[in-house]
């Protein structure tokens, strides 16, 4: 049960957070078409999370109920019910399980598009999976997702090949992207212990099932891109996002998303 | 006489997608099923997409309608699976559409795939029904719409893409 949780709150927080970096971007893209598009994909995440957390809210208040322990709840002191805002507004750092990739800062619009790309790859792989989840909920909302997520991929492939594959200028962009962010991309495929407990129960996608294929995607890409993969030397990356071990960025999209939460408790606007 | 599903259908007939409102939600497709419990209605529905900011306002104007007309008690419930797909969008929703200016979603799902710079499938310009026109963006002024031009008259159109 407690794997089955923090594995729901870890599939919501990777889209709230990476909904949230792109809705940044709204108002300040690049063209007009684009600043939709990439609010259009922010708005998607965001609802996905939403449908993740619903039910992640749904999983604690039934084990609560049950007298059991939950991992995680609305957070430290925050007494009552789970709800799909709790989860998101009221828990910190450390209870985050999300990615380090999602967090990072979205750059220009080539890291920006480079990191949509990497995540969209691997959330196409891993909803394929998931839609066949012994989970009926996680696997309805995967197959829900996967039709969205399908044009985030094929949007964001586009694009890096429109980088990658554009000017002098453009090319520099995004290569400097792929130095900056390939990093991060093992720990989508390194399971946490509640991701290996759920794939046990048949609830989590094995990673080792996808890995290929993204690889490849991103192989395919990059070749028509003219890009090539970095060399890892001298990287090492010393957080491991989905424990709650968090670069220092998502400590500062937190303060700014929960701000109206924490300031004036159980305030709309 | 009718029976009272009919009723509620044709009660929801008549509230619309506050985003394209000229498409009833019953032309959308969204409307899964309609249960009558004891003195209590409850209307199943399914987003369009995970983050569409209309379905809160439907679920409101549904429950609005069936009080204007009496009933009391009634529940929405959302559902996730099966996924809402336009091919539930209906043949009258399809002719709505084009007439307010939309090139309605065609049939065969050729979009939803992944592949690269994609433009075999023609999407006929609601104007001039010409199949001369070109994608601008893969996504418009809502989740479900791409922007398209028509390389004959001009016009830039939306299209109820594919889903
Ligand atoms: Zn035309």
């Amino acid at each position: 049960m407690n794997a089955l949780i923090d594995y729901t709150l870890h599939l919501a927080d990777n889209a709230l957070i990476l909904g949230h970096r792109n809705s940044e971007w709204t108002g300040h893209g690049p063209i007009l078409e684009q600043d939709i598009a990439i609010s259009n994909i922010a708005l998607d995440l965001i609802g996905q999370a939403r449908n993740f957390y619903q039910y992640a809210a749904r999983l604690i208040n039934d084990s609560t109920l049950q007298g059991a322990k939950a991992p995680s709840p609305g957070g430290e002191g925050v007494g009552g019910e789970a709800t799909e805002d709790t989860l998101a507004y009221l828990r910190d750092v450390k209870d985050f399980k999300n990615c380090l990739l999602v967090e990072q800062t979205n750059g220009d619009w080539a890291k920006t598009i480079l990191r949509q790309f990497f995540f969209s790859a691997y959330q196409f792989y891993l909803y394929q999976h998931l839609q066949h989840s012994k989970d009926e909920t996680l696997a309805a909302i995967a197959e829900k997702s996967l039709k969205e997520v399908t044009y985030h991929l094929r949007w964001s492939s586009e694009w890096v090949v429109r980088l990658g594959d554009g000017t002098e200028e453009s090319n520099s962009r995004i290569k400097k992207a792929v130095d900056d962010l390939w990093v991060y991309t093992d720990e989508l495929f390194e399971a946490a212990s509640f991701e290996l407990l759920a794939t046990n129960e048949g609830i989590a996608v094995d990673l080792s099932l996808i890995k290929n294929n993204w690889l490849k995607k991103i192989t395919d890409i990059f070749d028509e891109a003219t890009l090539r993969f970095p060399s890892r030397e001298g990287q090492a990356v010393r957080w491991n996002g989905k424990d709650g071990k968090h670069s220092e960025h998502l400590g500062y999209i937190l303060a700014e998303m929960q701000f109206l939460q924490r300031a004036y408790p159980n305030n709309y606007w | 006489m009718d029976t009272i599903e009919q009723k509620i259908l044709s009660i929801l007939e008549t509230v619309n997608d506050p985003e394209v409102p000229v498409l009833s939600i019953i032309d959308l497709g969204i409307v899964r099923d309609i249960k009558i419990n004891e003195n209590e209605i409850e209307v199943i529905i399914t987003p369009t997409y995970s983050g569409c900011p209309a379905m809160d306002a439907i679920s409101i104007n549904i429950k609005l309608a069936l009080f204007e007309h009496g009933y009391k008690k009634i529940k929405i419930t959302s559902v996730l699976s099966p996924a809402w797909t336009t091919d539930w969008m209906t043949e009258s929703g399809k002719q709505k559409l084009k007439a307010f200016g939309i090139a309605p979603p065609t049939v065969k799902q050729q979009v939803c795939h992944t592949e690269l710079f994609h433009d075999g499938e023609a999407i006929q310009c609601p104007r001039c029904n010409s199949y001369n026109t070109k994608l601008i963006s893969q996504f418009g002024s809502t989740a479900c719409k791409a922007l398209y031009q028509c390389n004959d008259c001009h016009e830039p159109f939306d299209y109820f893409k594919c889903h």
